[in-house]
């Protein structure tokens, strides 16, 4: 256990001590202000402009800029749904696999255009390289920078004064790709190369095992270039079935503390972001403390629960529960990595959830529950928890009995309308999807395990689409025509609505006047809030869950051997 | 509706040249230098062996397990995943069974077995086993190969891997690089 402690004391001092520079690095991206790859990149991007036919500093209002980021979102979802049902007849498929269904195609489509990720097939089974590389890292690539896109259109929202417009989406998207997040994954990719992660364009290769001489598949692909963005933009999709578990996705422990540093990176450094663009670090600040918070005391949870809460088996050793574990990765690793990837919406996985023991998987569940806002999705995590401030400075202004006010702007009802949409959307698609679920007479014949975690597999699939996450219970048999076409629906759902929200939410900020902060000014930096703000989130969540969480993880703690 | 084509124009030229930089140019220059400065790692590290009579022999990947079941080889972790709950009947039927025949392997061997030889890995293919359970093999892989527990202990301690730093991520061992070594192969 000392071990691990220290593995995870480790991991903070790095994850914080980069989050820093790359949250400044970020701001002035965004700003439009020099930095050391202007000299190479700017040339692309003014190329680009030129090709998409727009002005680099265009200004556009909230109805603009949402339409953009959901007409742009669409077409990507229509590409990506046609290249799979076509990937038959397309090159760059080596193995020779079939176009999938319609259904499966659409679930996979929305789930990459929504940056969830959940995965319905096998990849090494499923898809072609083509649609791999030229469908699915690009959506990688744009999914993510869209959440940024947006985090950043509210944060003007919030730095403007008297205005109408909140920038320009095509400028932001342009700007996050090409100076943050292709600069930040061309290196990843490399080094995860280095300890064997494959890149390649080569088909599988056969060889024959040393001592039964039979054969052995192994499946190749253009995986690190994948994998590394599929890390850093909080995406998750495994460019193989079993995702990070896989040797071959991740190789060795140095390519596995990379990775999972990956998944925290830029949400974390986002917050660091946040503080400098509204002139105020400590705003963004004791958001980051408050995020930081939360995921400590998962992350202890459900270390504790895997090290000491596992099977007791006579004649075996008893050493924390190794189902579904890698043994380089071991309790600690697994545990720091399914905490992380589940409070960010990430959703890739470096060991079975299924198998974790009931409380160890209740966490990473409850963190997709809370609505993805512990760090959260890049850029829409922290746009979420933005949402989850002004729930908070509300409900306190309620209860002194003073206009609610954040960043030198009031909060009114339209700001209380949309800041309900992206807190009730994600929880109202999970709700409601997974009674839906329970409700299919055939249910019990997608499961793997029977009772209470039956029950869990089915909540955690519903949780993770419903919250942009994409992990699974994979004993949960995904690819029905039921799961794929409404857990399509709200993965977009859940994605978009709180997404215009925050949009919405921007421009009618930015149209406001700043007030001056005054002695009855609730401070949004000290302690206090920063108690305030966990104990709304968590008290939103439990309220909202806890009852179908008692009739899964809960009942099946309770009835274990 | 042509507010909405307004805005198609550049949202089809902008995902067009967004595929064009993250799907071809990155994919390519990332495959590009792999395959120039990694070669190995990036197809799938396949161990190659030069055998006597000069001709070379792929043995399989150094990452993926492979399936050992005699006595003379160094057992790994059972093969595939299963997503069952730990806790479950179903595993504790399957644990019995695997220790049964761990037992039956090596009758004499009455210690207490590892954890990771009768639980599978995430990806199924979990290519190492924890150093206890390659110690706890031992005895037999000696006497099944007739040489000393400290040849095979030497064997066993080139084929692992430390913790890097020594601080993240676990020891492990190597099962497929000590059973080649164990043949003479590597």
């Amino acid at each position: 256990m000392n071990m691990i402690i220290l593995q995870d004391i480790a991991y903070f001092v790095l994850l914080v001590g980069l989050s820093i520079p790359l949250g400044i690095y970020m701001y002035k991206v965004m700003d439009g202000q020099k930095v050391f790859l202007s000299r190479a990149v700017a040339p692309v991007e003014n190329g680009i402009y030129k090709i998409m036919g727009v002005k680099g500093n265009e200004e556009m209002s909230a109805k603009k800029y949402a339409l953009s980021a959901l007409v742009f979102s669409a077409v990507g979802l229509f590409f990506v749904w046609l290249i799979q049902m076509l990937q038959g007849v397309l090159p760059f498929n080596p193995a020779s696999i079939e176009g999938t269904s319609w259904h499966l195609a659409f679930n996979t489509a929305a789930s990459f255009v929504s940056n969830t990720n959940w995965q319905a097939y096998s990849g090494e089974a499923g898809l072609s390289y083509l649609t791999q590389f030229l469908g699915l890292t690009v959506q990688n690539f744009v999914s993510a920078a869209t959440g940024i896109a947006v985090l950043f259109a509210l944060i003007r929202g919030f730095i403007l004064r008297q205005k109408a417009t909140i920038g320009s989406f095509w400028t932001d998207l342009t700007r996050i790709t090409l100076y943050v997040l292709i600069p930040l994954s061309f290196v990843l990719a490399l080094v995860l190369v280095s300890q064997g992660v494959v890149q390649t364009f080569a088909p599988y290769r056969e060889v024959a095992m040393l001592e039964s001489r039979a054969a052995q598949t192994i499946p190749l692909g253009p995986a690190a270039s994948q994998i590394a963005i599929k890390q850093l933009g909080t995406n998750g999709g495994g460019f193989f079935g079993v995702n990070s578990a896989f040797p071959l996705e991740n190789a060795t422990t140095l390519s596995n503390l990379l990775e999972c540093l990956s998944l925290l990176l830029i949400p974390a450094a986002l917050c660091v972001s946040f503080g400098k663009a509204v002139k105020d670090s400590k705003q963004g600040k004791s958001i980051y403390i408050a995020m930081m918070i939360l995921f400590v005391a998962a992350l202890g949870i459900t270390t504790i629960s895997e090290q000491y809460r596992g099977p007791v088996f006579e004649g075996i050793v008893t050493s924390g529960s190794m189902e579904g574990k890698e043994v380089i990765h071991g309790i600690g690793a697994s545990s720091l990595w399914a905490t992380a990837t589940t409070a960010v919406s990430n959703g890739s996985v470096n060991s079975m959830h299924d198998s974790f023991t009931p409380l160890g998987g209740m966490i990473p569940m409850f963190l997709m529950q809370l609505g993805e806002i512990v760090f959260g999705g890049v850029g829409s995590g922290l746009y979420g928890m933005i949402a989850f401030v002004l729930l908070t400075v509300f409900i306190a202004g309620l209860m002194v009995g003073r206009t609610p006010e954040y960043l030198g702007k009031k909060v009114e009802p339209y700001d209380m309308k949309m800041v309900c949409l992206i807190v009730l959307a994600p929880l109202m698609c999970t709700l409601l999807s997974t009674a839906a679920a329970v409700m299919v007479p055939e249910v019990d014949s997608w499961l793997t395990n029977s009772g209470a975690h039956g029950f869990s597999e089915i909540l955690y699939a519903f949780s993770s689409m419903g919250n942009n996450n994409g992990s699974a219970f994979a004993g949960f048999n995904a690819n029905t025509v039921f799961t794929n076409v409404v857990g399509g629906i709200i993965m977009l759902l859940a994605r978009f609505i709180p997404m215009a929200a925050a949009i919405f939410l921007a421009g009618n900020m930015s149209k406001k006047k700043a007030v001056a902060v005054s002695e009855g000014t609730l401070s949004t930096t000290n302690t206090m809030f920063v108690g305030l703000l966990i104990g709304v989130i968590l008290i939103v969540g439990a309220l909202s869950f806890l009852p179908a969480l008692a009739l899964g993880p809960i009942a099946d703690y309770f009835t274990m051997r | 509706m042509t507010k909405s084509m307004k805005i198609l124009r550049p949202a089809i030229m902008c995902f067009l040249v967004m595929t064009i930089v993250c799907g071809v140019i990155y994919t390519a220059a990332v495959t590009g230098i792999a395959q120039l400065i990694f070669p190995g790692q990036a197809n799938g590290s396949i161990i190659t062996v030069t055998l006597k009579d000069g001709t070379q022999k792929d043995y399989g990947s150094a990452l993926i397990a492979q399936e050992f079941t005699s006595a003379e080889y160094m057992i790994g972790r059972p093969m595939g995943t299963t997503n069952l709950s730990p806790v479950s009947e179903e595993q504790k039927a399957l644990v019995d069974e695997r220790t049964d025949w761990l037992h039956t392997l090596d009758p004499d061997n009455t210690a207490d077995i590892p954890m990771v030889l009768v639980t599978a890995s995430g990806s199924g293919v979990d290519p190492n086993i924890t150093p206890d359970a390659a110690e706890y093999q031992v005895a037999r892989l000696a006497r099944e190969r007739g040489v000393s527990g400290d040849d095979v202990r030497a064997i066993i301690s080139k084929y692992t891997t430390d913790r890097f730093l020594g601080i993240f991520g676990e020891p492990a061992v190597n099962v497929l690089k000590v059973n080649l070594a164990l043949d003479g192969l590597l």
